[in-house]
């Protein structure tokens, strides 16, 4: 506290501060390195994020905001990214959310032999580089399997078309949902399941009723953090997608395809539309974080609040 | 309630998603699609837009041609990956020739259509500040201790495999020997003093960081950054002082329909109307207007004089020669094996130049 009201006033009074606090002296550090430091990371900040994000709002309405309306409206190819991105980032977010469910239900309430190895699978698409999950599913819909041979015979393309850039999308954010769940399960206990399932709960009315209630804003949390970066997917999209104009083409792809052909107003437009979507994710993210907080407190600490 | 509602609102939008998605899947063949390479995006923009017109008049059929864009080698990746191309548009012959090698391509297809199959070229020139302050007039101006060079790698970008290329063929053309020429390469890439990894990056150093005196670029990506540069920049086709006249490399970017894909999806007798359409003296005009040099450039100037003559002050004549003629099998495969490959002559190029600094 006497730290933060000596900053705030500006001037850090050594004398004051030493009576006030006689203990928190001896374990601050002197003023000068405590500025260095706040200096030093408002000055990386504002560089690194700061100065980035002003400059692409700055290109996108450089000539105006007619002119930056019509980059974003008036060509098709640009309309249909963005369609595109509003369509695939959520189908991939839903399958998800489907399979974070389950993954971290069945690895939060059951022992069983290959947890482990279950655990560090749903963290692989972490580690595995983006662009090698492209090659991965280029590798199995490709024209070097069966499967993709018999799907194209069959007229049903998969690679180089939407249904590869959701399941590419699915792939690249799976941990999302699925790791901010398993935390919470494991906080709020099989207790009220038990219980429920005693009272003779069905399945369904067990998760519906009670799981759900309980995992609710850690779900939306992991749902929110999954789609930003669904919709910000680059590398993964890049190799599956074909880059097809007007067809396979998702917001980042476009953005990068107009920066290629010197459209840097244009391309900015687009930027600074992922840009405003990254922003509400981090407001919504802000939003519900105490929510999530108090759910995975021990369940003695969230009693009072129900 | 609300919640209800928001809840009901987004389950009918994923679910209406995952249906178009699922959907999507299925094959549209009246479509058409030219997979290409990224230096020829306006090109293509009006050629389509000419040819759908063309098309319409003839046969009353309105169709849809789809576009895509990439690296030229990750283009052609694709297409053998599976990616449905009627017509493939790469850069370089060695990209059109892996589609070939994947069975997806008819052994004859350079010489199905006129000129080789390429109904426009392109070649290297010099992109200099306004004035040519430098006064870089030709290949050998590149080696002066005064000049610095901006071109991308040749290891990652085709238009540094073209440059590198017209380099090497300046001493050759000009009757120069190996050593020469290896001699003359060295040198100039010890002036350049950022190898960027793509032609973008690269005319984005030249043009916008103002690094550099002279940028080597493809002829038509060199007329778009000088329009763009508002007056600061010009063009110098290398040697059009010299007696012997203007000298460069002819970049050549082949045209080919994908055997395969036309005929599962039934197009190919779209694709073919299409490749006949690049040699009418409509998309001659289309071709110049995008700053390529199309092939028989004299059939403009019966059907558009005004840009004939156009043409021949922005184009002026050069000696444009093969790559191919720089190795004794006159393969493509020996060119990118000689002088790209693990090892060859531009790693000892740059070893060589590393080890001089």
């Amino acid at each position: 506290m006497s730290a933060e009201s000596a900053l705030a006033s500006g001037q850090p009074t050594p004398a004051a501060v030493f009576q006030a606090a006689p203990l928190r002296r001896a374990t601050r550090d002197p003023w000068y390195v405590r500025w260095t430091l706040i200096g030093l990371t408002l000055g990386i900040v504002g560089l690194l994020i700061g100065v980035p994000l002003a400059s692409v709002f700055a290109q996108a309405t450089a000539k105006g905001l007619g002119v930056y309306w019509n980059n974003l409206i008036a060509n098709s190819d640009t309309r249909h990214a963005i369609f595109l991105t509003m369509i695939v980032a959520p189908v991939a977010v839903a399958l998800n959310v489907v399979f974070g469910v389950a993954a971290a239900w069945s690895i939060a309430r059951f022992r069983f032999r290959g947890r482990g190895l279950l655990i560090t699978l749903i963290d692989l698409p972490f580690s595995v580089s983006p662009v090698v999950a492209g090659l991965m599913f280029v590798l199995i819909f490709g024209m070097q399997t069966e499967l993709g041979l018999w799907l194209r015979d069959h007229g049903y393309q998969v690679i180089f078309a939407p249904p590869a850039l959701v399941l590419a999308t699915a792939f690249v954010t799976f941990p999302f949902v699925a790791r901010e769940l398993i935390p919470v399960l494991e906080a709020v206990g099989p207790d009220e399941e038990l219980a429920a399932r005693s009272l003779g709960a069905s399945g369904w009315q067990l998760f519906w009723w009670i799981t759900v209630p309980n995992i609710k804003w850690g779900l939306l949390y992991g749902v929110i953090l999954c789609n930003a970066r669904a919709m910000g997917e680059f590398g993964a999209v890049y190799v599956v997608s074909g880059r097809i104009e007007g067809q396979t083409d998702t917001m980042p792809l476009r953005v990068q395809k107009l920066w290629e052909g010197s459209d840097n107003p244009a391309a900015f437009a687009l930027a600074s539309v992922l840009t405003m979507l990254a922003l509400v994710t981090l407001l919504l993210k802000v939003l519900i974080e105490p929510k999530v907080r108090a759910d995975t407190e021990p369940a003695g600490k969230n009693a009072d609040g129900e | 309630m609300w919640a209800r509602l928001l809840i009901g609102f987004v389950a009918v939008y994923i679910v209406g998603a995952g249906i178009w998605v699922a959907a999507s899947g299925f094959a549209r063949n009246e479509q058409l699609l030219n997979v290409a390479c990224d230096p020829t995006r306006e090109l293509w923009h009006d050629v389509n837009a000419g040819f759908i017109a063309h098309y319409e008049r003839e046969t009353g059929v309105k169709l849809f041609i789809r576009q895509s864009h990439g690296g030229s080698g990750s283009q052609a990746r694709a297409v053998i990956d599976g990616l449905p191309a009627d017509i493939i548009s790469l850069a370089l012959w060695t990209d059109t020739n892996a589609v070939r090698k994947a069975g997806l391509l008819d052994p004859d297809w350079e010489k199905r259509y006129p000129n080789r199959s390429l109904p426009y070229t392109s070649t290297i020139v010099f992109v200099v500040r306004k004035g040519n302050p430098k006064n870089i007039r030709d290949w050998a101006d590149l080696t002066r201790s005064d000049v610095e060079i901006v071109t991308p790698s040749p290891k990652t970008s085709g238009n540094g495999k073209w440059s590198f290329l017209s380099m090497w063929g300046s001493v050759i053309w000009r009757g120069g020997s190996e050593a020469d020429a290896r001699d003359f390469v060295t040198k100039a890439y010890q002036r350049v003093p950022v190898l960027d990894a793509a032609a973008r990056a690269a005319t984005m150093t030249f043009a916008q960081k103002g690094i550099g005196d002279v940028h080597l670029t493809w002829e038509n990506e060199a007329h778009l950054e000088v329009k763009e540069a508002e007056g600061k920049l010009e063009i110098v086709h290398p040697g059009a002082n010299t007696p012997g006249g203007a000298i460069s490399v002819l970049a050549e970017p082949h045209i080919a329909v994908v055997d395969a894909n036309v005929k599962r999806k039934g197009t190919a007798a779209i694709a073919d109307a299409y490749m006949r359409y690049l040699y009418t003296p409509e998309a001659k005009k289309l071709i110049v207007k995008n700053y390529h040099r199309p092939s028989e450039p004299e059939a403009l100037a019966k059907a558009d004089p005004e840009l004939y003559a156009e043409y021949q002050t922005l184009f002026p004549k050069m000696a444009l020669h093969e790559a191919t003629s720089l190795v004794p099998t006159k393969s493509w495969d020996e060119v990118q094996k000689k002088f790209f490959a693990e090892g060859q002559i531009f790693d000892q190029i740059q070893a060589a130049g590393q080890k001089k600094q």
